[in-house]
């Protein structure tokens, strides 16, 4: 008699905790994949598609459902990687492509025929110009995905490396090479 | 009986200095080094070519407004303000500007500014566009701070923050006390020390402007009891002026860093700023004693900030001195004007020692945060420099951290580049005032790494922020595409039922009348073409 009590006290306790988890699953319901909405808030959004992805968010994806490893990231630099590799739970590992000055697009407008093919082909909006007018680069927004040099034309888009900004200096590490810019900036200042 | 023995330990107290006094958490006493105290504020001459960067603050940059080869005179405006965080700046000196150019600024950087060149003509012609405003008391608070704002005014302590920012009458924060920083408790620097002994009549004029604009009725004066002089000075104006009531001279122990805006004000009323908030939150302006001589001169006499107090010291200078100085002044005139010609083994540091940052080049102008350059010997300098070794964890730093921070540990965050435990640790309420450096045994550039981290964490944030635009500006790319895809869809399918319905009509036409086919068919075949030959 006990054993049957027993058994049918926990049957009718799993039940109940089997609906309670039913309609949790469907009230508390989240759209989308929270774990890919988190990859994709490290990426660093320049849409540049060096992962072998079309753009930041399908990466996210891929990571979040384990089919990209965590290193393809160039642009967002071992950092990035380091924090992907953090929640997604696996080992970290290096990055092939080495890491580049920040770069931005740059059109030379006098060479510029106006085909707009950069402006369809820029994935943050950054182009202005219209037909058979001259582009050029909202050099604020571009994100230095080099996607625009490919469609051009007449090859007049170049990327240059974004200058140092004195009010985004910061100080280096201390008792590293990079601590001594300073010492070098003097001699390049006494020639 | 028990009443004497109290006034006993009371008396004992008082002349030991522990009389019941707040005071702030740790703190140094560094060797004072106060070599110019006493000398007589000198007058700099015009050097020949004056360097003007267009950024002499704590803000947005300004915007140069004068052309090469325009006159230009003394207090003429030669930039205008972009923003609201941002203090004009005025031609120095009667001259006409020969360039506009980089040039290199006292940074820690090394980087260069634009600057506006301009050589002095020697007749030091005044602008008088800023009238003077003598009768202060009966001019509006706005008109006064606008007044402020005008003629350039920044924070003469060090920090240059654009000083009309904080001139504000905040209904929510209404300001009681305005405290005057006459501390100056960097070592060598004594500017502050000889400017309340020779100009207290202006600072103590300067300092009631500020209590008429910001309704305040009490006002401190903090002096430390290393200038003897600048108390009395005060003091004695102070009782000629007839303001004793309202204003006291406070007189505090020499500790570094109380001249810190959080520290003296901790000092003084008790109260200690939150984490993240300023003086203003608790009631509490404070200025420096040079920024209320700069307002009672721009004030009363209409005169632009064109030049200010350096202390110009350092153990391997000849002739040290306290100069009034032209903004854009470079350093190397200054040092020349003090005996010293050559240059070599020799270091130069923009501030104070402290605090202050070693220059790369002595070709940099004197800018409104220059309040002192020293001139060190090189290897004065580099016996305080040792290679970084472990951490012993002797816990010295947190002693003397004026902010109550673990500095061994923010340090180790840092250099771990684990920049979020060093917030958690409260890395940006530290004031870089150099305490846990000085003191540690291991010679670990604590501060050093503070800075490091927190250009780091700044940068992070603006990749963020960029981040998320991009994101933004591409999201709005895709929707707009689909959009435009979903539009073409629709006018193909609204395309293909039309072509179905005509077919329709036509084959029932067909059936009817057969004469109507004729002029009906290639209307159809152009209008069906026409949608797919598009996509």
């Amino acid at each position: 008699m006990q054993i049957v009590l027993a058994i049918g006290i926990f049957s009718a306790l799993a039940l109940l905790i089997g609906i309670g988890l039913a309609l949790a699953s469907r009230y508390f319901h989240v759209e989308g994949d929270p774990l890919a909405d988190k990859v994709d808030d490290l990426l660093p959004q320049t849409q540049c598609g060096q992962c072998g992805y079309p753009g930041c968010r399908p990466y996210a994806n891929a990571v979040a459902s384990h089919e990209a490893e965590v290193n393809h990231c160039v642009p967002g630099g071992e950092r990035t990687m380091l924090e992907i590799a953090d929640i997604m739970g696996v080992e970290p590992k290096a990055i092939e492509e080495e890491e580049t000055a920040p770069v931005v697009a740059y059109i030379r407008e006098d060479e510029c025929i106006g085909c707009t093919l950069c402006i369809k082909a820029c994935p943050v909006d950054c182009i202005i110009g219209a037909p058979k007018q001259y582009h050029t680069i909202i050099t604020d927004h571009c994100t230095g995905c080099t996607l625009c040099l490919e469609p051009c034309p007449v090859d007049c888009i170049e990327m240059v490396e974004t200058p140092e900004l004195l009010e985004h200096w910061s100080w280096p590490v201390p008792g590293t090479l990079r601590a001594q810019v300073g010492e070098e900036r003097k001699y390049q200042h006494e020639e | 009986m028990k009443s004497n023995v109290i006034k006993l330990v009371q008396n004992i107290a008082e002349s030991l200095h522990l009389k019941p006094q707040h005071s702030f958490a740790g703190g140094v006493h560094p060797k004072q080094f106060k070599r110019t105290a006493h000398e007589m504020i000198v007058d700099c001459p015009l050097p020949p070519v004056l360097i003007q960067p267009i950024k002499q603050h704590i803000g947005e940059l300004c915007e140069p407004i004068v052309q090469v080869g325009e006159r230009v005179l003394r207090g003429q405006k030669i930039a205008k303000s972009q923003g609201y965080l941002c203090a004009p700046v005025h031609a120095s000196s009667s001259g006409t500007v020969i360039k506009i150019d980089d040039h290199i600024i006292p940074h820690p950087s090394g980087m260069g500014l634009l600057s506006i060149f301009i050589e002095p003509d020697g007749k030091d012609e005044v602008d008088e566009s800023l009238h003077p405003l003598p009768n202060y008391r009966s001019v509006d608070a706005i008109e006064l701070r606008e007044r402020v704002r005008k003629a350039g005014l920044a924070g003469l302590g060090g920090a240059a923050f654009p000083t009309f920012v904080k001139l504000v009458q905040d209904q929510q924060h209404p300001i009681e006390t305005v405290i005057l920083n006459g501390i100056e408790c960097e070592p060598w620097l004594t500017n502050d020390d000889q400017l309340m002994v020779e100009k207290a009549h202006e600072i103590i004029g300067g300092l009631d402007i500020i209590m008429h604009m910001v309704e305040a009725n009490q006002a401190i004066i903090a002096i430390e009891d290393n200038k003897p002089m600048a108390i009395e000075s005060m003091q004695q104006t102070l009782l000629g002026m007839g303001l004793e009531e309202s204003v006291r001279v406070e007189v505090l122990p020499t500790k570094y860093p109380q001249g810190g805006e959080k520290q003296l004000v901790e000092v003084l009323t008790g109260k200690e700023i939150p984490a993240g908030r300023l003086p203003i939150h608790i009631g509490v302006l404070s200025q420096n004693v040079g920024t209320s001589k700069a307002i009672y001169d721009a004030v009363c006499l209409g005169e632009a900030l064109t030049d200010r107090i350096v202390t110009v010291s350092g153990d391997a200078l000849p002739q040290p001195m306290n100069m009034r100085v032209r903004l854009g002044t470079p350093i190397r005139f200054i040092l020349e004007q003090c005996g010293l010609e050559y240059l070599d083994d020799i270091k130069v540091i923009h501030g104070g020692p402290m605090m202050g940052e070693l220059l790369s080049s002595v070709d940099v102008p004197v800018v409104k945060a220059s309040n002192g350059v020293l001139a060190m010997h090189k290897y004065s300098v580099m016996q305080a420099h040792h290679e970084e070794e472990p951490c012993i964890r002797c816990g010295d730093c947190g002693d003397v951290c004026p902010a109550g921070l673990i500095p061994n540990l923010l340090a180790m965050h840092c250099k771990e580049e684990k920049f979020d435990r060093a917030e958690d640790y409260k890395l940006f309420d530290c004031i870089e005032c150099g305490a846990c450096s000085y003191v540690c045994p291991s010679h670990i550039p604590l501060v050093h790494y503070f800075r490091f981290g927190k250009g780091q964490v700044a940068q992070i944030r603006r990749e963020k922020d960029f981040a998320e635009e991009s994101r933004v500006r591409s999201e709005a790319r895709d929707a707009r595409i689909a959009k435009e895809l979903a539009e073409k869809e629709e006018k193909r399918r609204v395309a293909l039922e039309r072509k179905e319905a005509r077919a329709k009509a036509a084959a029932e036409a067909a059936a009817t009348n057969t004469i109507s086919e004729k002029p009906q068919e290639p209307d159809v075949v152009v209008k069906t073409d026409k949608p797919e030959a598009e996509s």
